[in-house]
């Protein structure tokens, strides 16, 4: 398997070896946010595309085609436009806050993207309470969400924000349980270690049944998390015009959009790592030649397709199934997922008590 | 107990339920033969367009220039917005009788809305829909169309 940990390490002595330990720990994060920040938007370029494409095949069209080949430059074409458009100024709105907004909303997801770890030795920051960081960092984008609803003046945003303040946190509820179900599992909360502790088997097949219960919890409350349909009441279209952004133009209903999608793809990540293994190629108990095979494929490339494996799970869901009312909504996550994840986590903790599990 | 199995099975149901509309766009997705979408101006040649599609009134005509046009004026009458005009004249058929028949059918294509009630009123039949789309001209004038051709005749045996 391929390692990158030797490779960040020798940046590392090669900066110490030219510059004081200040600057040269100033140097890397310069780094590791450039980085970061080039994969956000290529990947949430590539994702607006994908959504537009999935969607298109879903419902017999071909979806965006005309810019480049299959239309893969449309988005870029898009963000071209979104930059030069003008930047309505609301006259009523709260200034400060209204333009506040965005950037808590985008800096929340772009939080949590450190803390995933996208191959073997490519990890940002490895912090040993990994996962519940991701949980408390992408929850705080619904403060921005409420404050772009509150800042705009505007009683259809005021809604949309409410509705989404209701709905996350309620589902960051879901969300939590079915995770702990699974660091339960893992022993562990640390982001590595439980990818490390999924060599011999992912843990959706070493925990079976309660495992697959909670990643089916998880989907559900994930994508009710992210603001996307079947529950995106907080921009309902066709009640809301837009909900919280309706009033949002420009750069500013750019970030809003970039950074829906990129909470997507942070929780299709946290799926990926805590359900399927992350990095780490499919292992079959002791099929020694299988499983040297496997390890031919880049962990990377793995990381990648099964994240996307779950991306696209969230559109199937999203061009499906029809939107939720605010009361079904409530209904189906405090009557239906909260005691079904209970009951979950205590089954998964006595399977672990007696080491059922693989 | 029973509200605890009719719960559980409630869960059931539900997840049937919605794994069934998954199946049908799943279905969609990984059928790429299935799309109906045209990439007009590239497939121009090509392009068939379907037998229900309304593009524009035509008289069809047959090989020997004759059409089945009687002159008798129903399209003009049910035309809601006046976009058919007959202008209709008489003729000595063989045997020496005065008949009336057509000299103009005025189609304007500007003013239709195709909604077919010409097509579906006619009592012999004479008119129907072609699939030609392309209709843009620059000049309104050339959208008055005089659907029967010139020199053609009534068909034998429609009265």
């Amino acid at each position: 398997m391929f390692d990158f940990a030797p490779l960040t390490k020798w940046i590392d002595t090669v900066l110490h070896n030219a510059m004081s330990p200040f600057w040269a720990v100033v140097v890397e994060m310069l780094i590791v946010g450039v980085l970061i920040l080039l994969f956000y938007a290529l990947i949430g370029l590539f994702l607006v595309y994908a959504e537009r494409k999935v969607c298109a095949f879903m419902q017999n069209r071909l979806g965006p085609n005309r810019v480049g080949p299959f239309g893969l430059f449309q988005t870029i074409a898009d963000l071209v436009k979104l930059l030069l458009v003008e930047l309505v100024p609301i006259r009523n709105a709260d200034k400060f806050l209204f333009n506040l907004a965005p950037f808590i909303v985008i800096t929340a997801s772009f939080m949590a993207i450190a803390a995933i770890p996208f191959a073997k030795g490519l990890h940002a920051i490895d912090l040993n309470i990994g996962i519940f960081y991701v949980i408390a960092v992408s929850a705080m984008g619904v403060i921005g969400i409420l404050l772009a609803g509150w800042a705009s003046n505007n009683k259809y945003s005021l809604i949309g924000a409410m509705r989404s303040g209701a709905q996350i946190v309620s589902y960051e509820l879901s969300v939590g349980l079915s995770l702990i179900t699974m660091v339960i599992l893992a022993g562990s909360m640390q982001l590595s270690v439980i990818v490390e502790g999924q060599a011999t088997g992912w843990f959706i097949f070493k925990g079976h049944i309660p495992a697959f219960i909670a990643f089916i919890v998880f989907l559900v409350a994930s994508t009710a998390e992210t603001n996307r349909g079947p529950f995106d009441l907080a921009e309902a279209e066709s009640e809301l015009t837009a909900g919280y952004h309706t009033e949002y133009s420009g750069i500013k209903f750019a970030f809003f959009f970039l950074a829906e999608y990129m909470n997507m793809f942070i929780v299709a990540s946290i799926a990926a790592t805590v359900f399927l293994g992350g990095w780490m190629p499919f292992h079959v108990g002791n099929w020694d030649g299988f499983n040297a095979v496997m390890d031919f494929i880049p962990p990377f490339v793995w990381y990648i397709v099964k994240t996307f494996f779950v991306v696209f799970l969230m559109m199937w869901f999203k061009w499906t199934f029809p939107r939720l009312r605010i009361d079904q909504l409530l209904t189906l996550e405090w009557k239906y997922l909260l005691p079904i994840n209970l009951v979950n986590v205590l089954i998964m903790a006595f399977i672990v008590l007696m080491g059922w599990h693989f | 107990m029973r509200s605890i199995i009719k719960y559980l099975k409630e869960i059931v149901m539900a997840v049937w339920s919605l794994l069934k509309g998954m199946k049908v766009t799943g279905y969609y997705f990984f059928q790429p033969n299935k799309i109906v979408t045209q990439k007009y101006p590239e497939n121009r040649k090509n392009l068939v367009m379907f037998e229900r599609f309304k593009g524009e009134v035509i008289m069809p005509h047959n090989e020997k220039n004759e059409h089945k046009c009687t002159g008798c004026g129903i399209c003009e009458i049910n035309c809601p917005n006046g976009t058919i005009e007959i202008i209709s004249k008489s003729i000595l058929t063989e045997d020496g009788k005065k008949k009336r028949a057509i000299d103009k059918h005025i189609y304007r294509l500007g003013m239709c809305t195709f909604c077919a009630l010409c097509v579906k009123t006619c009592p012999s039949e004479a008119l129907a829909f072609s699939q030609e789309f392309e209709h843009a001209v620059f000049n309104r004038a050339l959208l008055i169309k005089v659907l029967n051709k010139p020199g053609s005749q009534l068909m034998k045996g429609v009265e």
